[in-house]
């Protein structure tokens, strides 16, 4: 709960500051924070995943970007009253909504009793893999996991056609 | 005696590491938390952090653009290869159980491939994502 | 009184969720920078995956990697789901980023307000 105002604290932060390369640090130390989170809500593979991406390869490339691009963001123009009315309002609604919604932790939800145990029972039967996300991720899940590989692959492609420069002289335009 | 010589010495003293804790986070994905992604990630970290410390000249005389380029096709075509293998041993596409002679070894078989597909596209991305930015600048 | 405090233990996850989408979300709409755009949008896929794990979350259960010492374990399949999200958000940050640099080598400047008072989209 602590770690979840930290990170509210760091958010505001982010949104008030305007020198970049104070906010791009101030988004790694959230990304941190977030997989300290998950730790605590027991998402182990997750929070390793979000560890490593997030404080680490997000961080490097929006520091490349910075270097490329200026690093200070210029005063706004007009005081934003509108989108902070509309982000008010839709924060008032949401929490709304959540007044019905089941308490923290409990075992008896619908999202915890059908398909999710139903994973954990079939895996080492089925697969002998101990660890349920990766065989869920891998052998039941596998065709999303292919999509997954092929967004990856496609990310990687779309980056070289917009940010590589023919070495023979000629500036890729 | 130049600024980041203690950059310099921890990170030649980090990389081994980096490299076998990247390796043994895919390889042991089965029973600790870890697979493919995370291990693509810390090992594409490694070599941007080699990259960053030493200069983008030798780190592409280790690993050239062209070599990168080709491990990022050479990922999702094993994983491609895993699921045509699957289909054509008589299954559908991606089952694993008909790769061996028992299901439980066909499933071993089949989630290990696929996990080192994963690492490779997701270590070539990364790597090379690093490339094109940092070669932009010069 | 103390009806009201466990109400606030039992969501206050949920609401620094909303909290946290509502300020990503307020960031990429009302900022002009992009790069800040970006991390704003960053900061409102993270608050989604928090969205998507804690109500998976069992108290007094395991992370769902089965040992024989355990036997109540958290619900894997959100953490499937979100580790796959994480992934596609850093290949959408890549490939935003990359625009972002070539936006400026061909406008000279990443705020927004600038890019239209050059004459926009030509």
């Amino acid at each position: 709960m602590v770690l979840l105002t930290m990170m509210a604290a760091v958010v505001i932060g982010v949104v008030r500051l305007r020198n970049l390369f104070a906010v791009v640090i101030l988004s790694s130390i959230y990304s941190f924070l977030m997989a300290s989170v998950l730790i605590v809500l027991d998402a182990v593979d997750v929070a390793m995943t979000e560890a490593a991406v997030g404080a680490g390869v997000s961080t490097v490339l929006m520091l490349a970007a910075l270097y490329l691009t200026k690093s200070e963001e210029a005063a706004p123009r007009h005081t934003p009253l509108l989108p902070m009315f509309v982000a008010v309002v839709i924060g008032a609604a949401l929490v709304y909504g959540t007044i019905d919604m089941p308490p923290f932790g409990s075992p008896d939800t619908p999202m915890n009793t059908h398909v999710g145990s139903g994973y954990l029972d079939r895996s080492i039967p089925e697969t002998g893999v101990p660890n349920v996300v990766s065989s869920v991720l891998a052998s039941y899940r596998g065709f999303d996991t292919l999509g997954e590989t092929v967004v990856v692959f496609t990310a990687g492609i779309g980056v070289l056609l917009l940010l590589r420069r023919n070495r023979r002289g000629k500036t890729g335009e | 005696m130049r600024l980041d010589v203690v950059l310099r010495v921890v990170t030649k003293l980090l990389l081994p590491f980096m490299v076998v804790f990247g390796f043994y986070v895919q390889f042991h994905g089965e029973i600790s938390p870890g697979g493919g992604f995370q291990a693509g990630v810390i090992i594409g970290a490694a070599v941007i952090l080699y990259a960053i410390m030493f200069g983008l000249d030798r780190a592409m005389r280790v690993l050239s653009v062209s070599v990168v380029e080709k491990m990022i096709s050479l990922g999702v075509l094993l994983y491609l290869g895993t699921g045509f293998v699957g289909m054509l041993k008589g299954g559908e596409f991606l089952n694993y159980s008909v790769l061996e002679h028992d299901p439980i070894g066909g499933q071993h078989l089949g989630i290990t491939l696929i996990e080192l597909g994963v690492l490779v596209t997701v270590a070539g991305t990364m790597i090379a994502i690093f490339y094109a930015f940092a070669g932009r600048g010069r | 009184m103390s009806e009201y405090l466990s109400e606030v233990v039992d969501h206050y996850n949920q609401w620094i969720t909303i909290f946290l989408m509502v300020a990503g979300l307020y960031v990429v709409v009302a900022r002009g920078n992009m790069v800040k755009k970006l991390v704003g949008l960053s900061i409102f896929q993270t608050s989604v995956y928090l969205l998507y794990i804690s109500p998976g979350k069992i108290l007094g259960g395991t992370p769902p990697i089965l040992a024989d010492d355990f036997a109540v374990y958290s619900n894997p399949l959100p953490h499937v789901l979100i580790l796959t999200a994480i992934v596609v958000g850093v290949a959408t940050l890549a490939l935003g980023l990359g625009l972002v640099v070539r936006i400026n080598e061909a406008y000279g400047t990443v705020e927004e307000d600038e890019i239209f008072d050059k004459g926009g989209s030509e």
